[in-house]
């Protein structure tokens, strides 16, 4: 029996009929770990004491039988910008590489309350600052189809460790593509929920107005079972919604026939690889069969996308990293510093890589007296129109379908020279952030060996029809069911 | 809007920022900085006469909090973490300056 | 001096007295903290990760501030991030109100150096977090996060004041509007309260606006009138010595008498503010500001101009009770227990009572005596059964004895009550005289004030106790009698 390729729903049936217990399937979890993982990099902590204890009590819980959820006993792998509590956080920067957390993110502890267990932190992006996980401080993580190749970012160690098979389901955030778009990569399931539908307490803000949490599945069913788990109204996140969570699962298999997929016309222009236009053409084809509507609509403001969402980024960012100053936790210089301005330069030149320096300067730059008119209000402006498009768009149909990247996986190190044309490789997933709607992306087919992701977008708070359209379309094909197999 | 972004503006966002800077980082930045923003110029294109300017998507008003005072966290823990401490209190290097 | 005019605005900053802080629930009794960093959470520490939550109390006591300041409230307000890096700010940026505060365009009628009433324009009255508090040791400094997010309000006027006398008199006047809404204590000394001048000053007549300084950090009102009297006579010097006034951040060394420039933060008072992504909007409902609008209380000028009326008082003589919300209180309870005049009690309330609180350094707060028991006395003095300076000796040990005690019980221990028998006076009066012969003698020669000092001696003799017109009465009979 394959473990590491078992759906949360599968391993989860296991546990109840007490095929598997808890301990058993997390020690060979970690043991696979172990094993895999020195070739994929995409675990900054593996946490075994944790997980062996988390994952007796859940088997405590499975022999009384009483407060089960589906998740109780189930391996998880979560993004490292997201605090445990006693578990290293490091956000993959070297400011926060010896960091702590005394206290757990909202996410964190839901799972923990629902009996998950934790097996360890995952690289990214330092602070989400990338597309690839090549800006991670701490080391690059591989796409496990491809070793040569980038599991894309900033979730990428999140991804590659969900395709690896080293986690039974992996908890992402999404700033701007940050889980599709590694998703896509590394042929996993992932959802970008509708702001504030999952709290950010706890997780290390990039851009309080972006991020979103959201899990990373083997396919829709556990995705919706995951998301159904971590989502709700926090008191500690005034951004969160108030209103109650669907239980997803119920209306999965409701039909699709008759409901209508809008196919955004600015998406589908130069620069897509053949490859993930062919995938993608499929997927449409796919729909069709299953009795979907297909009708081209536009989102006028597409190519004003990047420049909103990094204009805003850089600003929120420069604000939110000000507190990483060497003086209540993670790395200081206070050893050599003459003074407290001292111990801010000296800590943050020492601290912080090179993106994301570029980045709280131009944020500092756009929110700065003379230039704050010019960009960062500019840029909430054309964010307002940003959101009337997706509003527009989606009154006529009940979803959008685009791909998740204009290319497969790309090479370790093809774009690391160049930040703008590494910008650039975000071109269909940043939209949906500053708009707030949700966005669910799917395995769409390979283009040479490689994984082609889809995305369904949705209306506000209705993840609901977007697990509906993306399990009906998981029932007719199997691309989320290909594993790779991890080479040398 | 001048897209050119000099070594003097980079060493004066950057000290914004608190970011020590040398001066070979400041040239290196000056490239970048100026083709990013030379992109970013493209906004200047979109017609936003009217627009209102959105912060939020979520359209949460007035949520608020009941003044009820409750337990804090380990000081201990607090200051385990912290790089310097010295009776219960954060140790920092000597502040110049006013304050506030 | 007499060519310049100074022009005066304060900001004055107020911690509001909430049980928890402004983002969190952590106590914001800071002051009665056990140790440092002891109220604490993540949020108030700046931890990776945590999220602010608005304090709903803290909304509505910076509505009331503003209600009572003839504010229009703002109802759609939002908050701001104030960026700048400082180890008393542990999240590098101030959760702070920007370009829609709570609360503009408010003003307050004061006395100026004249006793002429004046306006004073209010800017706007804008919510923040307060920062932690900061220990400066020779060679590093202390950071105690105690302090650090409980709620701030700054109350910014115009520059209207025109004199030192006139900002004292604003300053002083907040300070009372907070006490009475009970949103603070108004002390100063622990920085519960604090202010900040903007001085400038130009030739006399002229209405341009110069540049002016800042000076921070005030915190006394002696403070306040010192620093802001230095500062103009410093610009008068620079001026008068040709030179300009530069615009900057100054502090004030309370020992040496001077401000002094704070260059140290000038480059970075670019504060790069922006919407607070954290915190969704107020939209402040009508009925909601209705509402608080009832919890207003009366506030010290229309209590003074009740109290002017309804007591009969002067207007110097009202405020002299409504400085204090407590003091009018209680002048109030004690007149509705007495049945002397109103006029009667001010002058015990203002006279004994509060030289003895003066001199015991001692606060309405400390004081136990109870209303109807201080009217019981004040009515034994007016129905004569005790002379006034009796009644004085008997407030004072009311006062120090610190419990609540029935005053004829002391008359009765001391002997204090007051004889009208005029035979044991006589009898006083016949012992006196045949005592003090040369005394009599003068009286007789036509010295007619020896009575005062005779007068005296029977107070003495009959320790006070003789109702002193009776007393006078007959000793004068007693001496015209000895003429013949």
């Amino acid at each position: 029996m394959q473990l590491h390729t078992l759906t949360l729903r599968e391993a989860s049936e296991m546990l109840a009929t007490k095929q598997i217990s808890s301990v058993e399937l997390t020690q060979a979890t970690l043991q696979r770990a172990h094993e895999i993982d020195p070739k994929i990099q995409s675990y900054v902590t593996l946490a075994d004491d944790v997980a062996l204890e988390q994952a007796k009590q859940a088997d405590e819980r499975i022999a009384k039988g009483k407060d089960l959820t589906p998740l109780t006993g189930i391996p998880f792998a979560m993004k490292d910008a997201i605090s445990t509590r006693g578990v290293r956080t490091t956000c993959s920067s070297k400011i926060l590489e010896n960091y702590v957390p005394q206290y757990n993110a909202t996410v964190t502890q839901k799972l923990a309350d629902a009996g998950a267990v934790l097996i360890g932190k995952t690289n990214m992006d330092e602070f989400g600052m990338g597309s690839s996980c090549e800006n991670s401080a701490l080391f690059k993580t591989r796409n496990p189809w491809n070793l040569e190749r980038v599991p894309g970012g900033s979730s990428g160690g999140a991804a590659a460790s969900m395709a690896a098979g080293l986690c039974n389901f992996s908890i992402g955030e999404d700033t701007g593509g940050s889980v599709r778009m590694p998703a896509g990569f590394c042929n996993v399931t992932g959802i970008k929920p509708t702001y504030g539908r999952v709290s950010r307490y706890g997780l290390i803000s990039l851009v309080s107005s972006f991020d979103c949490i959201g899990p990373m599945t083997r396919d829709v069913y556990d995705c919706a079972t995951v998301l159904e788990t971590i989502a709700g109204h926090d008191p500690q996140d005034s951004t969160t919604f108030n209103s109650p969570v669907p239980q997803y699962n119920q209306n999965l298999n409701k039909t699709v026939k008759g409901m209508t997929i809008g196919i955004p016309k600015e998406y589908f222009v130069s620069g897509m690889d053949a490859g993930v236009e062919n995938a993608i053409q499929q997927a449409i084809r796919t729909y069709e069969k299953l009795g979907m509507k297909i009708q081209e609509v536009s989102l006028p403001h597409t190519q004003y996308a990047l420049p909103v969402y990094y204009l805003l980024l850089f600003a929120e960012a420069s604000s939110n990293l000000a507190r990483f100053d060497g003086t209540r936790f993670g790395l200081s210089a206070s050893e050599n510093a003459k003074d407290v301005i001292d111990i801010y330069l000296q800590t943050r030149h020492e601290g912080f890589g090179d993106e994301v320096k570029r980045r709280i300067m131009l944020g500092a730059y756009a929110l700065s007296a003379g230039y704050y008119d010019a960009y960062y209000l500019k840029a909430q402006k054309v964010r307002t129109l940003l959101r009337r498009d997706f509003e527009l768009a989606l009154s006529s149909v009940d979803i959008l379908l685009a791909p998740t990247s204009p290319t497969t996986a790309f090479k370790l190190g093809e774009k690391t020279n160049n930040p703008l044309e590494m910008y650039l490789s975000d071109i269909y997933v940043v939209a949906t952030n500053p708009a707030g709607v949700p966005a669910l992306a799917l395995p769409a087919g390979f283009s040479n060996n490689m994984p082609v992701g889809m995305q369904l977008i949705g209306k506000h708070l209705d993840e609901q029809t977007l697990f509906q359209v993306g399990h009906a379309y998981q029932q007719v094909t199997d691309w989320h069911k290909q594993n790779p197999v991890i080479g040398d | 809007m001048t897209n050119k972004i000099d070594t003097d503006m980079v060493k004066h966002v950057a000290n914004l920022v608190r970011l020590g800077i040398s001066e070979e980082e400041a040239q290196t930045f000056s490239g970048q900085f100026s083709s990013i923003i030379d992109y970013f110029n493209m906004l200047n294109e979109v017609d936003t006469e009217n627009v209102p300017p959105a912060s939020d998507t979520t359209n949460n008003t007035n949520v608020l909090r009941e003044d009820v005072a409750e337990p804090s966290m380990s000081r201990v823990e607090f200051l385990d973490n912290a790089p310097q401490s010295e009776r219960g209190y954060i140790k920092v290097p000597t502040v110049l300056g006013d304050e506030s | 001096m007499t060519q310049y005019e100074p022009v005066i605005g304060l900001e004055i900053h107020a911690e509001l007295q909430t049980r928890s802080k402004m983002f969190c629930s952590c106590s914001a009794d800071y002051s009665n903290a056990p140790e440092p960093n002891t109220f604490i959470c993540p949020v108030c520490t700046g931890l990776p990760g945590a999220m602010p939550v608005l304090n709903k109390k803290a909304i509505e006591q910076a509505t009331l501030v503003g209600l009572s300041l003839n504010c229009s409230i703002n109802e759609f307000n939002t908050f701001a991030r104030k960026n700048y890096f400082y180890p008393d700010l542990p999240k590098g940026y101030q959760i702070s109100q920007y370009d829609l505060p709570i609360a503009s365009k408010g003003w307050l009628d004061i006395l100026d150096d004249t006793d002429s009433p004046m306006r004073v324009v209010v800017r706007r009255v804008h919510l923040e977090e307060d920062t932690a508090k900061l220990a400066h040791e020779k060679n590093y400094a202390l950071v105690d996060f105690n302090r650090a997010g409980v709620p701030l309000l700054e109350i910014v006027s115009e520059p209207d004041m025109r004199t030192v006398e006139a900002a004292l008199s604003y300053a002083t006047k907040i300070r009372a509007i907070l006490r009475y809404l009970g949103v603070n204590s108004g002390d100063m000394e622990k920085g519960i309260l604090r202010f900040e001048a903007n001085v400038s000053v130009r030739p006399r007549g002229s209405s341009e606006l110069r540049t002016r300084t800042e000076i921070k950090n005030l915190n006394s009102f002696r403070a306040l009138t010192r620093a802001s009297a230095y500062e103009i006579e410093r610009q008068i010097k620079v001026y008068e010595n040709g030179g300009e006034v530069v615009q900057e951040t100054l502090g004030w060394d309370e020992a040496h008498g001077v401000t002094i420039s704070q260059r140290g933060k000038e480059d970075a008072h670019d504060y790069r503010y922006f919407p607070e992504p954290d915190l969704p909007p107020l939209q402040l409902d009508r009925n909601w500001i209705n509402s608080i609008k009832n919890q207003l209380p009366e506030l010290p000028d229309a209590k003074n101009r009740r109290f002017m009326e309804q007591y009969e008082l002067k207007r110097r003589e009202a405020s002299l009770l409504t400085a204090e919300k407590s003091l009018a209180d209680y002048f109030e309870e004690v007149v509705s227990k007495s049945k002397s005049s109103a006029k009667t009690v001010h002058s015990w309330l203002t006279g004994e009572f509060m030289r003895y609180m003066n001199d015991s350094g001692q606060t309405l707060e400390d004081i136990t005596l109870s209303a109807a028991q201080f009217a019981q006395l004040i009515d034994m003095v007016t129905d004569k059964s005790i002379s006034g300076n009796s009644g004085k000796v008997v407030l004072n040990e009311m006062l120090n004895a610190k419990r609540n005690c029935d005053p004829s019980q002391i008359v009765k221990e001391k002997n204090l009550a007051q004889v009208s028998d005029t035979g044991f006076i006589q009898e006083a009066i016949e012992k006196i005289l045949s005592d003090n012969p040369r005394e009599v003698e003068q009286f007789l020669a036509g010295k007619e004030t020896i009575v005062q000092w005779l007068m005296g001696q029977v107070a003495r003799a009959t320790k006070g106790k003789a109702d002193p017109n009776i007393a006078k009465d007959l000793l004068v009979k007693t001496l015209e009698a000895r003429r013949k």
